[in-house]
């Protein structure tokens, strides 16, 4: 196996581990307070990613762009939450998950409408656009190393907020007893709200982020909400440490599988077989992992949740 | 004339499944055949939808990977047709063993988690097996696989439009007396108390987990035989019909219709197909219509269409 083709397959791991993190994050937050299962969240990733493409035909700046991309987002999250959401917290989950199932066509159609049925697409600043030299030989794009930062500054802001400030403990409080919290005079809609927000706002700036790196279109945030649903229950629903490590395995798993179980496959069998059975398998991979961990782990690998 | 509150359900099951058996009547005598095609097509969600009600309704387990079910059925149809198998029997017996199989690996395995993980490893289930079916390049992957002749069973000639369609609403009816069987036997009564209250269930001497899996293998069978049926309506295959989108669907007929009364999903299909051919010869973007619908539904009418239609006793 090429070492170098390793480490490129393993930082574009990292890099989509950093933007599923920037999802779960948010997700994972808003399912352990308030215990709400919310498909929409990749609607607003999708939101984020068509409004970054507005706002940089409008201001013609990409970090413009992203500044008024990630507020706006926060925006429609509220919005959405005061309006649907706020009436399905004390619901099942069968019925949270036909709500924003609902949300989801409504969002979906809802850009084909503004923004017309043809994808849409962002450019990378200029600055970040061209490669760096890791290796000797092993150019790498310097926009994918800057979403690989932002992710793990995000990552280290979300451990402060939650760790160290008081909003943090209220956030931690409201997980695991929110009706006590509330019995001590903390307003728990607006947390709730603030808490939404947050994942929105996080949602929005992963779908900015991304938009140079993939054509914008309607239902996109679909396959990408799944893949986030599987790293907060292989992480432990509730938990944003686990949501970080379950990112970032789930993110290298998929692309190093992807870029080198059909080559170990064929090793092992024949050409044919190999070609047949490596690209299924690897697109199978993390479904494969999160299923042997919770058949092991039932609430995932930090959760305390059911 | 009041009609009393006992006879309500029952006359309302006669007005569907009468409705249904006219459908083709009208299509011939108006020369309409888009419509035969639709109900049939109707129907068949109705199966998966009732199959899905089982465990969903009854069982207290919310499956988001049903779809899972209907691509099985529907790729052991499409396989054994491109490779030249015509005997219907073989076919649809084959889809019903492979969804069967299929479903007490996927249960046995997701029974072990309860609540929000149960919902999700079922979807990841159904995403690997659509992400399985895209792979098999032989298969057509992406584009599908078409099959080339529906065949015969006996003197039942499925390439008849009229033929077909009232063998499925025969397997839709015998489907859903077998299930109000199953649910009225102490079988059904065990799963639908260790919904309710697990502890007691456990305390009265009842493993929940495996009736659980009885139902869900069950269930996933008669959804499996929901995905042969479809192959054969439409000629064709293809990992769509695997789509999550499709499971969430599913999900959308049985809570409308309302959830544990079986016939209820069955109105939750015709309602929710037709509802989206309306919508869709009224605007392109009918589905930005559709969407609020369905928040308003959950949010406004959770007994389903049922509870209206039979009255308060089956609420």
């Amino acid at each position: 196996m090429d070492p170098v083709l390793l480490l490129v397959q393993a930082l574009n791991g990292l890099q989509l581990g950093v933007m599923l993190f920037l999802l779960a994050a948010g997700l994972t937050l808003v399912f352990g307070i308030m215990n709400l299962v919310n498909l929409a969240h990749g609607s607003l990733y999708m939101v984020g990613a068509y409004l970054m493409a507005a706002f940089q035909g409008w201001t013609g700046s990409f970090v413009a762009a992203l500044l008024l991309a990630v507020p706006a987002t926060l925006l429609v999250g509220v919005a959405v939450e005061l309006i649907v959401l706020r009436r399905l917290y004390d619901r099942d989950h069968l019925d949270q998950v036909l709500g924003t199932f609902g949300l989801i066509l409504f969002f979906n159609e809802l850009v084909r409408v503004i923004w017309g049925p043809a994808a849409l697409f962002v450019a990378m600043p200029s600055a970040l656009s061209g490669t760096v030299a890791l290796l000797p030989g092993a150019p790498y794009p310097v926009y994918r190393l800057v979403i690989i930062g932002a992710g793990l500054l995000v990552a280290a802001f979300l451990s402060w907020l939650v760790t160290q400030t008081r909003t943090g403990m209220l956030i931690r409080a409201g997980a695991s007893n929110p009706i006590m919290v509330a019995a001590l005079g903390v307003d728990i809609r607006l947390l709730f709200t603030l808490v939404f927000g947050l994942g929105a706002a996080l949602a929005g700036l992963a779908g900015a982020l991304a938009a140079p790196l993939l054509s914008v279109e309607s239902a996109m945030g679909d396959g990408v909400l799944i893949l986030t649903f599987v790293v907060i229950v292989i992480g432990g629903i509730g938990s944003i440490r686990g949501a970080f490590v379950a990112a970032v395995l789930v993110g290298i798993v998929d692309t190093v599988g992807r870029a080198f179980l059909p080559i170990l496959l064929r090793e092992i069998f024949n050409r044919q077989v190999a070609n047949a059975a490596g690209p299924a398998l690897a697109s199978m991979l993390i479904y494969l992992l999160m299923a042997a961990i919770l058949a092991f782990r039932p609430r995932g690998l930090f959760g305390a949740r059911g | 004339m009041r009609v009393s509150a006992i006879d309500r359900p029952r006359i309302a099951v006669f007005a569907l499944f009468g409705l249904l058996a006219l459908v083709p009547v009208y299509s011939g005598l108006f020369d309409q055949p888009f419509y035969l095609t639709l109900f049939a097509r109707v129907m068949i969600f109705a199966l998966a939808a009732v199959s899905l009600d089982l465990v969903l309704g009854f069982g207290g387990m919310v499956s988001f990977g049903h779809a899972a079910y209907l691509g099985v059925g529907a790729y052991a149809v499409g396989i054994l047709a491109y490779h030249g198998v015509d005997s219907v029997p073989i076919r649809w017996g084959v889809a019903i063993l492979a969804s069967a199989a299929v479903a007490l690996f996927i249960g046995a395995v997701s029974l072990r988690t309860s609540g929000m993980y149960f919902i999700m490893i079922t979807l990841a289930f159904a995403q690997m097996l659509f992400y399985l079916a895209v792979s098999l390049k032989a298969y057509g992957g992406d584009d599908g696989l078409p099959i080339a002749r529906r065949g015969t069973i006996g003197p039942i000639d499925l390439n008849n439009g009229t033929q077909l369609y009232y063998l499925i609403l025969i397997l839709l009816a015998a489907t859903l007396t077998l299930a109000h069987r199953v649910v009225g036997s102490r079988f059904g009564r065990a799963l639908e108390g260790a919904k309710w209250n697990e502890r007691r269930a456990i305390a009265l001497g009842i493993a929940p987990y495996r009736y659980r899996l009885v139902a869900f293998v069950i269930s996933g069978t008669v959804c499996g035989l929901a995905g042969a049926l479809l192959a054969t309506l439409t000629s064709f295959v293809s990992p769509s019909y695997m789509a999550w989108t499709r499971s969430g669907e599913v999900i959308v007929m049985v809570v409308l219709g309302g959830m544990a009364t079986l016939t209820g999903p069955i109105i939750g299909a015709v309602v929710l197909l037709v509802l989206e051919e309306i919508l869709a010869t009224l605007t392109i973007h009918w589905m930005l219509i559709l969407g609020p619908i369905l928040i308003l539904v959950v949010l406004f009418a959770r007994r389903g269409l049922w509870g209206w239609i039979a009255g308060d006793r089956h609420g």
